[in-house]
């Protein structure tokens, strides 16, 4: 009895809590499909019928603009992201993590500082230099630091992979005559791609959840991102809307969900490996 | 064929160490100049991005600046209006500081909970390390905050249960003295990521530890506080750390709770939204940007505080002995 209590027991707590926890997905899911008089009035978690005219409504999307072009918006920015961040960010952390140079203390100490460093004190100097530039209501602000290695997280988080690799390969390339670039190329990036992978959908993740730089930067409606999109279904329409709105809920975290499945293992992991070794 | 021709005898002696030498100094020299290479992204990144914006917004400051006429500097005016003659200034920092200081330590009490919890169960671990992981991902998006202040809007299910209990709140979205809780509520559900870094953390001690105090008699209480404790501690001060400099932070569910505008009466004015709303609602750059300067002294000085105070608690197995 006691033994059985004690196998299940914690099996039991972890079972609720996950039911608690999921509660929020599985009504954002039922709510998406509920029919206009029940989502505010009914008790009942369950519909009375599904109304999938929702996800029709949803699909015509905000101010004439449809939902392709907003998930397009949004996806072009992501991916953006992903390139940027999995380019510039692994040829630091190869500096950093592999090779030797005089500044390489304060430099990474930097870096590490940063991460420290709230968006808000750089936000506002940059939006007045991308004004100046003209592209704001473009998609370059969001795009374009990406390329230049500000995500100090993902440095670090390649830093910390790349340090573990066994430097004898390395070593033995350098002795037939390959140079830092060609054994970046062809040997340290390939045996990173457990990191690179990790920093790539995080990178998505966050780029297509993000709101505050996509509000301040893209302000019409055809540059809006689905994010902004739902924000401003918000503001048009009464709660009346809200069968529609949770539709269109559901279709801005699809892809994070879907990423979620494919790539779990990845980001546990990542999320794992920066807590430690620090 | 004789032994000796097989392991052949390493070159010793004056002239090999001497050419082992240059070859050290050559690799040494050869990695310097690529470096740089590989740094350039990085370094434009560095000054472009971060230290010339850093040291623009701290001029800026100093300014009254609306994006249309040049800077006017105004010296330590935004500073004192904002210290002495902004009642919603110290709203918002008010309200932030609330919300860190009751979120932060349920979310990490939650997470330690969680971890210890996954650590007992043999099977499913995996599975519970993964759904217990996915709300931290979902959790930032807009959706999902809004799902929240459906939760706990006024006849919503939050309501409605608590109502079955007899206790009657009405919608705590619309109430000065429960909206924070909303967003507090939100950022607690996303105890997956630091879950995460202390299940790591946790299968880092060694079970040799465990089975020697077992053997000693340590019952399972003596046991976390003697052992999981202190190996835990640092793992424990890089969430709280982390935690801490993320929720000073905190937009999206605060402007999707407030409708915006840090309603309802001000009640969810946090720090980030009055930041935003003084910069690019009310055009005044210049007291955003001192708005940033003092959140970034905040933080340092937090953090600077907390690595004081670390010394007294946490516990580097590696610097023991």
């Amino acid at each position: 009895m006691n033994l059985t209590m004690r196998r299940w027991l914690p099996h039991t707590v972890a079972l609720i809590a996950l039911l608690a926890l999921l509660y929020p997905l599985l009504w954002l899911l039922v709510t998406s499909v509920k029919p206009a008089d029940e989502v505010v009035t009914s008790v009942n978690l369950w519909p009375s019928h599904f109304e999938w005219s929702n996800y029709s409504t949803a699909l015509d999307g905000v101010s004439g603009v449809s939902v392709t072009r907003l998930l397009g918006n949004s996806l072009l920015i992501s991916l953006g992201a992903v390139v940027g961040n999995v380019m510039s960010c692994s040829l630091a952390a190869y500096a950093f993590a592999r090779l030797r140079f005089r500044m390489r203390g304060p430099m990474f100490a930097f870096t590490v500082a940063t991460l420290m460093l709230p968006q808000h004190v750089v936000l506002i100097p940059q939006y007045i230099i991308f004004n100046k530039l003209g592209m704001t209501n473009t998609f370059w602000p969001l795009i374009l630091p990406k390329f230049l290695a500000v995500d100090a997280f993902f440095v670090f988080l390649i830093v910390q992979f790349m340090r573990n690799l066994p430097r004898e390969l390395e070593e033995a390339a350098r002795i037939d005559g390959c140079g830092p670039f060609r054994s970046f190329f062809h040997i340290v990036l390939p045996l990173s791609r457990p990191a690179l992978i990790t920093t790539a959908i995080f990178s998505f993740i966050w780029s297509w959840n993000d709101f505050f730089a996509q509000m301040i930067y893209l302000f019409s409606p055809q540059k809006a991102t689905i994010t902004l999109a739902l924000r401003n279904f918000v503001d048009q329409s009464s709660t009346s809307a809200y069968g529609p709105m949770f539709a269109m809920s559901v279709i801005s975290v699809l892809p994070i969900v879907l990423f979620f499945f494919v790539f779990q293992r990845y980001l546990v992991q990542g999320m794992a490996t920066s807590g430690l070794k620090s | 064929m004789s032994v000796s021709q097989i392991d052949v005898p390493k070159p010793a002696g004056p002239a090999a160490d001497r050419a082992d030498a240059r070859r050290r100094a050559r690799g040494r020299r050869e990695a310097r100049w690529p470096a740089y290479v590989f740094l350039t992204p990085w370094m434009i990144g560095a000054v472009a991005v971060t230290l010339v914006p850093m040291a623009v917004s701290l001029y800026l400051s100093f300014t009254s600046y609306d994006m249309f006429n040049a800077p006017h500097w105004v010296g330590l005016r935004n500073y004192r209006e904002m210290l002495f003659d902004d009642p919603r200034y110290w709203r918002s920092v008010l309200t932030t500081l609330k919300y860190v200081v009751i979120a932060v330590p349920l979310k990490l009490a939650l997470a330690l909970g969680a971890a210890l919890l996954l650590k007992r169960l043999r099977a499913g671990r995996g599975f519970y390390r993964s759904a217990f992981y996915a709300p931290s991902l979902l959790g930032a998006s807009m959706s999902i905050a809004l799902v929240f202040r459906a939760l706990f809007n006024d006849g919503g299910t939050v309501d409605n249960v608590l109502g079955t209990f007899g206790i009657h709140l009405g919608g705590w979205v619309g109430d000065p003295h429960l909206a924070t809780f909303v967003v507090v509520m939100l950022t607690i559900w996303q105890f997956g990521a630091p879950m995460v870094i202390f299940l790591a953390g946790l299968q880092q001690i060694s079970p040799e530890l465990y089975e020697a105090a077992g053997l000693d008699g340590a019952g399972a209480w003596r046991q976390f506080v003697s052992i999981t404790v202190p190996m835990l501690s640092p793992v424990v001060f890089f969430n709280l750390v982390l935690e801490m400099i993320q929720s000073f932070q905190v937009f999206t569910p605060a402007f999707v709770v407030s409708g915006g505008n840090g309603g309802p009466a001000d009640s969810t004015l946090f720090y980030t939204l009055y930041l935003y709303e003084r910069g690019f609602t009310a055009s005044h750059m210049g007291y955003a940007s001192a708005m940033a300067w003092l959140m970034l002294l905040a933080i340092a000085a937090v953090t600077a505080v907390m690595f004081k105070v670390s010394r007294a608690w946490v516990f580097y197995a590696d610097e023991a002995e």
